[in-house]
Parts: C-alpha cells; sequence; structure tokens
C-alpha cells in the first residue's frame, strides 16, 4: 500500500507543471539574465514570465516581486532593514507570538541590537485581536509583521484590518504569507501591506525559490550585497530555473484553486469527523471558519506528538507535530502554547496538512490506522 | 519471526552495530537517538570535533547534534528508519539532578544506572510499546538468557573488557523479556571489525570515557554548569586528619572521591581522602590501611530475583572493580549490609554495589553504598 502523505504545510510535491518548466529551462535556457547577448535575453524572458505568473498569483504588478531563496531570507530582509536604515535611533517592532522563527529569531536577535520589540499575544483561537494590535503602534513603530495564515494550526490572522490599522497610523506593514499562497485569495495590491515574504515549495513549486513582494514606491534596502539583480534588491544571480519553477505552480495552483478550496475542506472535515467519532477527547486547534481549508492541528490528550508522529510514520502515514523544522528534536509548539493550551495538550498535538495526493481513499486508510496507533501511544505512556 | 525493535543509538560504534546485528536477524528495526539536551552534547562528531560555541542555539536544537547526525548517517547506511527523541527534561530529572545533590551531599555518585533504568529501559521501552515495537535494543555488553529458575537472567559478556553489567544491575526482571543486547555475545574487537566490514561511518570512531555530560571528567566544572544557582563546595577548605589535626588545604571538598590520593598536595604523604563533609566544606584523609573496608551498608537494594541471595556471593563495589567474595544480610527497610571475605579498597558512598552469584556470571542484584565498616 503506498504511504500517504499529509504534510503539505512542511512542503508540497513538486506540480508536473513545474517540474516541465524547469526541465525546459535547465536543458535549453543556461544564459544569465544580466548577460547581454541572445543567451542571456532567452533568461531574462523565463525570468521575466514567471515574474508575472508570481505577480498575477499574489494581484500585484511584476515589478512589486524581488526574489528570494526562499521565505526565511525574505522575512529576515525586511526585518534587517528596520535596522540597517535606523540604526541608534528609537526603532519600535511590533509582532506576533506565532509568527514563524524566521520572523522570532531575527526580531530578538534585532532586540538584541537594541530595537524595542513588541510580541503580541493571540487570542484562544490564534487569531490577533485588532485592537490589541492598533493599540501596540507607537510613534516609533517602525514595522509591524504578522504572518497570514499560521503554518502549524492553519490560522488565518485578519490581515486587512490589520494592514488598514497599521496605515492609518503611518506604520510599514509586513506578512509572512507563506502558507496563504495559492490556499487564499490574496489580491495584495487592493491592501496596505507594504511587504510580503512568500516560497514556492509549499504550493508545489521548487525548493530554495521565494519572492517577497514590495509594495510600489516602498523602499527596500537589500540584506545582500554585490550586484544589481532584482532592481539592486537582491543581488546575485537569479535562480532561473526555481524561479521558473515557482512561476508556473503558481499558474497551476492558481487555476485549480475554487476547485482545490472546496475539495480541501470538505476531506479537511471528513478526517476531523472521523477523528471524532473514533476519539471522541480529540480537540481541534483553530476554528473552521478561521483556518486554511487543508490544515488540520488536533491534540490528543494522554499521547505525545512527537511519538504519534513515529507510530504514524511506522504505518505509513506522514504527518508532524507543527513546524518541520522542529522535526526530529521536538520541544512544545510555540504556536499553540501561545494559544493558551497547556504544554501538555500543546506536546500532544499533531498536523495534518492536505493537498492534491490526498483523496477519500488515502483518509480513509488514516481513520483506520489513527485511533489503533492513538491508543497505543496512550497505554505505552500510561504504563 | 520478523518483529519491529527499536534500537538505541546513541552514535557510536557500539548501538551502531547493534542496529546492524538486530537488523541482519531479519527483524525491522527503528533507530532512535535521545536528544538529552545541552548537557549531554558530547560536540564531537566522526568526522571531527565541533566547537559548540560555533553552532547557532537553534541548530543545536533542531538538527546539529553531532552524535545524532553519526547515528542518522549510520542508520542511512543500514537501511532503517531513525529518529531523534526529546527527553531532555527526564533525563535533567531523572538523571542530572540527583548527580547534582549526590556531589554536593558528598558522595560520589554514577549516573549512568539511573540512565539505564529510567531513560533507557523505561522511556524508551514505553517509545518502543508505543511504535509497536517488540522492545529495545541496545549496544551495552551484557547478556540476557536463561536463569536457573528458569525466568531470564542478567549475565556478565562474553568481552569482560567491555562488561557493563555494574550499569544494569537495578533494572527490574521482568523488562528482561522485552531487552536485546546484541553485543553481549561479541569481542570489541569484533564489533569494530563488523562496523568496518559494513561500512558504518561510526566505525573509527574513539570510545566515550567517563559521563556524558561531564567533559573531560571535570565534575566540579560541570557542576558549576548544570547548578549555576546552587554554589557546591567549591571555595578552599581545610583537608584534616582523622585526629582533628588540620594538614593543609584544598580547592572545593565537592568532586573528591574516597580513595583518591592525587590533587591533595600534602606532605608527609601518602594520604588518601576518607570522608568528603560538604557541610563543614573539608576532606578528611588517612594512611592506606584505614580505607580498607571490611563491608559496606546498601540502601535501596534490588534483587532480580526477587529475594536478597543467600550464602557466598561475589561483590563488585565500583565499575570494573575486580569483584570480591561476600556475603549479604539483608534488613527488612531495603537496606543490607554486605560482608566481604577480603577487605575491599575505599568503597565509596553514592556508588553501587552489585552482586553476582557465586560463578561471578549471573547479575543478582545490588543496592546503594551509604558507608563503610572496617
Amino acid at each position: 500500500m503506498n504511504d500517504v502523505y499529509l504534510d503539505y504545510n512542511a512542503t508540497a510535491p513538486l506540480r508536473p507543471e513545474a517540474l516541465r518548466a524547469m526541465n525546459d529551462v535547465l536543458a535549453h535556457t543556461h544564459g544569465n539574465p544580466s548577460s547581454t547577448h541572445a543567451f542571456g535575453a532567452a533568461a531574462r524572458a523565463a525570468l521575466a514570465r514567471a515574474r508575472k505568473q508570481v505577480a498575477d498569483a499574489l494581484g500585484v504588478t511584476a515589478d512589486s516581486i524581488v526574489f528570494t531563496s526562499g521565505a526565511t531570507e525574505a522575512n529576515n530582509t525586511v526585518l534587517r532593514q528596520v535596522a540597517r536604515t535606523l540604526a541608534g535611533r528609537d526603532v519600535h517592532l511590533v509582532s506576533c507570538a506565532t509568527e514563524h522563527p524566521s520572523v522570532l529569531e531575527e526580531l530578538r536577535a534585532l532586540g538584541a541590537e537594541g530595537c524595542r520589540v513588541t510580541i503580541l499575544p493571540v487570542e484562544r483561537d490564534g487569531r490577533l485581536d485588532v485592537s490589541r494590535f492598533e493599540a501596540a503602534l507607537g510613534p516609533s513603530t517602525r514595522l509591524a509583521s504578522v504572518m497570514w495564515a499560521n503554518n502549524e494550526t492553519g490560522v488565518i490572522q485578519p490581515i486587512a484590518e490589520l494592514a488598514r490599522a497599521a496605515a492609518a497610523r503611518g506604520v510599514p506593514f509586513h506578512s509572512d504569507g507563506v502558507q496563504a499562497l495559492g490556499k487564499l485569495p490574496l489580491a495584495l495590491a487592493a491592501l496596505p501591506v507594504d511587504y510580503a515574504s512568500f516560497s514556492a515549495h509549499k504550493l508545489g513549486g521548487p525548493k530554495g525559490v521565494g519572492a517577497l513582494y514590495v509594495r510600489p514606491g516602498v523602499e527596500l534596502v537589500p540584506l545582500l550585497r554585490g550586484g544589481s539583480q532584482e532592481k539592486g534588491r537582491r543581488p546575485g544571480t537569479e535562480n532561473v530555473p526555481g524561479i521558473v519553477g515557482f512561476g508556473a505552480a503558481c499558474e497551476a495552483a492558481g487555476a485549480e484553486f475554487e476547485h482545490a478550496h472546496a475539495r480541501h475542506d470538505r476531506l479537511r472535515e471528513r478526517l476531523w469527523d472521523g477523528i471524532r467519532a473514533a476519539l471522541p477527547d480529540a480537540l481541534r486547534n483553530g476554528a473552521r471558519e478561521h483556518t486554511l481549508a487543508h490544515t488540520l492541528n488536533v491534540s490528543f490528550p494522554g499521547a505525545s506528538g512527537e511519538a504519534l508522529v513515529e507510530a504514524l510514520d511506522l504505518e505509513g502515514v506522514a504527518v508532524a507535530t507543527g513546524a518541520a523544522c522542529h522535526a526530529g528534536s521536538t520541544e512544545p509548539s510555540h504556536v499553540l502554547s501561545a494559544m493558551g493550551l497547556a504544554r501538555e495538550l500543546g506536546a500532544s498535538a499533531i498536523r495534518f496538512s492536505l493537498g492534491s495526493g490526498v483523496d477519500d481513499a488515502a483518509l480513509a486508510r488514516v481513520l483506520e490506522v489513527l485511533p489503533r496507533v492513538v491508543t497505543r501511544v496512550r497505554q505505552a505512556r500510561a504504563a | 519471526m520478523s518483529e519491529r525493535w527499536l534500537v538505541a543509538m546513541s552514535g557510536g560504534v557500539d548501538s551502531s552495530v547493534a542496529a546492524a546485528l538486530v537488523a541482519r536477524a531479519g527483524h525491522e528495526v527503528v533507530g532512535v537517538t535521545m536528544d538529552l539536551g545541552d548537557g549531554s552534547a558530547r560536540g564531537t562528531s566522526a568526522r571531527g570535533p565541533i566547537s559548540s560555541d560555533l553552532v547557532p542555539r537553534s541548530a543545536k536544537k533542531c538538527c546539529g547534534l553531532p552524535d545524532a547526525e553519526d547515528a542518522r548517517e549510520v542508520a542511512r547506511t543500514l537501511g532503517i528508519r531513525h529518529y531523534t527523541a526529546n527527553y531532555r527534561d527526564e533525563f535533567r530529572a531523572a538523571v542530572i539532578e540527583p548527580f547534582a545533590a549526590e556531589y554536593a551531599a558528598g558522595r560520589t555518585p554514577i549516573p549512568c544506572i539511573a540512565c539505564n533504568r529510567v531513560l533507557k529501559f523505561d522511556l524508551l521501552l514505553r517509545r518502543a510499546e508505543a511504535l509497536g515495537a517488540r522492545g529495545v535494543a541496545t549496544g551495552h555488553y551484557a547478556r540476557i538468557a536463561s536463569a536457573p529458575d528458569g525466568g531470564l537472567g542478567l549475565f556478565r559478556p562474553r568481552d569482560r573488557e567491555k562488561d557493563q553489567t555494574y550499569f544494569l544491575f537495578d533494572l527490574p526482571r521482568a523488562t528482561l523479556a522485552r531487552i536485546a543486547f546484541p553485543l553481549g555475545e561479541l569481542e570489541k574487537a569484533e564489533v569494530r571489525a563488523l562496523a568496518r566490514e559494513l561500512g558504518l561511518v561510526t566505525a573509527e570512531k574513539p570510545e566515550s570515557q567517563g559521563i556524558c555530560f561531564v567533559p573531560d571528567g571535570d565534575v566540579r566544572a560541570a557542576l558549576a554548569r548544570l547548578r549555576p544557582d546552587s554554589s557546591p563546595a567549591v571555595e578552599p577548605g581545610p583537608i584534616s586528619a582523622p585526629d582533628g589535626s588540620e594538614l593543609g588545604t584544598h580547592s572545593g571538598a565537592v568532586g573528591y572521591t574516597p580513595g583518591q590520593r592525587r590533587g591533595l598536595g600534602l606532605s608527609g604523604g601518602p594520604w588518601y581522602v576518607r570522608e568528603v563533609r560538604p557541610a563543614e566544606n573539608r576532606l578528611v584523609v588517612d594512611r592506606a590501611p584505614a580505607l580498607e573496608a571490611r563491608s559496606v551498608r546498601l540502601r535501596d537494594a534490588s534483587w532480580l530475583d526477587g529475594a536478597p541471595p543467600g550464602g557466598e556471593v561475589r561483590a563488585a563495589v565500583r565499575h570494573r572493580h575486580k569483584s570480591v567474595s561476600a556475603r549479604v544480610e539483608p534488613a527488612a527497610d531495603g537496606t543490607a549490609e554486605l560482608r566481604f571475605a577480603q577487605p575491599v579498597w575505599a568503597p565509596a558512598p553514592g556508588q553501587a554495589a552489585v552482586l553476582y552469584d557465586a560463578a561471578d556470571e549471573r547479575v543478582l542484584g545490588g543496592g546503594w553504598i551509604t558507608g563503610a565498616g572496617t
């Protein structure tokens, strides 16, 4: 029997469209986009086409896209520029307790360098209270950064309201949109969002490619130095095949968006109904109406999430305790702790994240295996 | 019949080969490396030393434990699953804290025994059960075989030089059925040869020495790091003779152990540490004959057969101690008196006395030394 992959929030399999586009570039378009000659022009053309595809997915103009090595670099670039441009002055940053480590750890570093950092708590549903957010913004707040949708729980933040609140006070607003791309209608140009970070591999593009959206007219100080690529905003020869794969993945995701969204929501609810029926004390983390349609985070009281992930893996079901980067040596999830879950409950949670390869048969298999495994893990713990 | 076994893989050559042998026997092996926290990180890998200062905190937390890397590499070579399991809190509570408390009380703890009983053969056994595995296999040098009463017994390994039964004396007998020691019938040289033959990255890895969270055997530095808040007796203090006369000054009584001769700096020697009095930060030293013990008192005695052995047994009062003939006089409160047939040099409170049958093969149990009688 084939293994069931339910870890799309860690990474998604490469879409065939992306693979084809990348194969084509790797085989036929070796030029450097900065070169004058025809080979360079061909690479430039491939880059331009991909940039348009990514921009369309975000609902923005192509010139607002800066390609990076991934969302971690994009997040670091935006946060780091605050320190670079405003050294020596009172710099205040506002963010949220459930952010990805590529935001939280950079904020910690900036705090150590003298910036004032406010990490706002979230409500029990994982969402940031807009009035609490507004109250945190002050005259020296140089940036607010709130993720669009959470990687561990799928909880969606009220980005439009938060961005408007920041704009009303003249505070630049950044969002880590990694999990939202391809999963939510973004229409970024219509929102007062100044920066947003994205990653290709979460929606079926290749790993090692990301994008930073920079609102037209907004400044971006590059993290790296040494070239005029990406209009000087991200030096270094572009990862042309990766970027082309990113573009193709965006286009493919966009084409199936409505269908996929409905499908994932139906499958996800089926999974949850099945879990609840078999294990009535299971707890869902994050409410359906405020979470990404393909993400389900569940606590199984009395079981260790770490042991559950391993036990399910041995049965051919791939899930995660939370962010994949923590896997293999888990600390209790900071996201679930921020939502007020007791340490025990947080450590008993696993994340199911669905995608195109998951169907009813796969879920039936999961629902056959899961209750048995949860019971076994609980018994072993109590022994 | 093929079974699923969990193999505790430390990243050393012994547990690497243990995993290989279980797999070779046709079983499904799940390798698990315990992440015991920074306190246990040795900071070396098969590829050479790594300065922990150069490894970012997040890297150490995530995938940067060098020994876990080696274990993972071995698992890849063997084609088995491998996971890293976080037991930091449990290790601190069950091993590190008692270790520090014992030293602070002037005793000489042996933390590997609690690590085996609690971490490897309780928590990992439960994990094995959670993962649907038959039990836990490790790279310990010991054997499990039939005892005279027909049940399972714990025996010394073939390679007496590597014998680790001292560290396993207090395992509950019921757990033996779910434990495997694949190296019990092998010599260390054979283990290395197997590792080479299998192309394991750990084949030439040096032996781990001493206690994993005490680098270079520097107990005082480790205590200062593990318990920075409570200050053990690390201030200079008096060294006195049994008659109370002061002979000199030591640099902190904690960390000395009975029988120790080095590091005293006394004239008119040889003098040996006889007693550590942490409350006074005082070392009491004596001449060699005074450290010969005829008996020791034990607490928390445990017996694999369920009852204390009658008649003559063999006893070891420290790791690698050549056992001596002895008799046990148990008391009702879990303590016991162990009387030696010949004097034993400087048994240290905090160490275990482990008993073997008269043939010096099978582990009968043991207890924790609280004091010695001359």
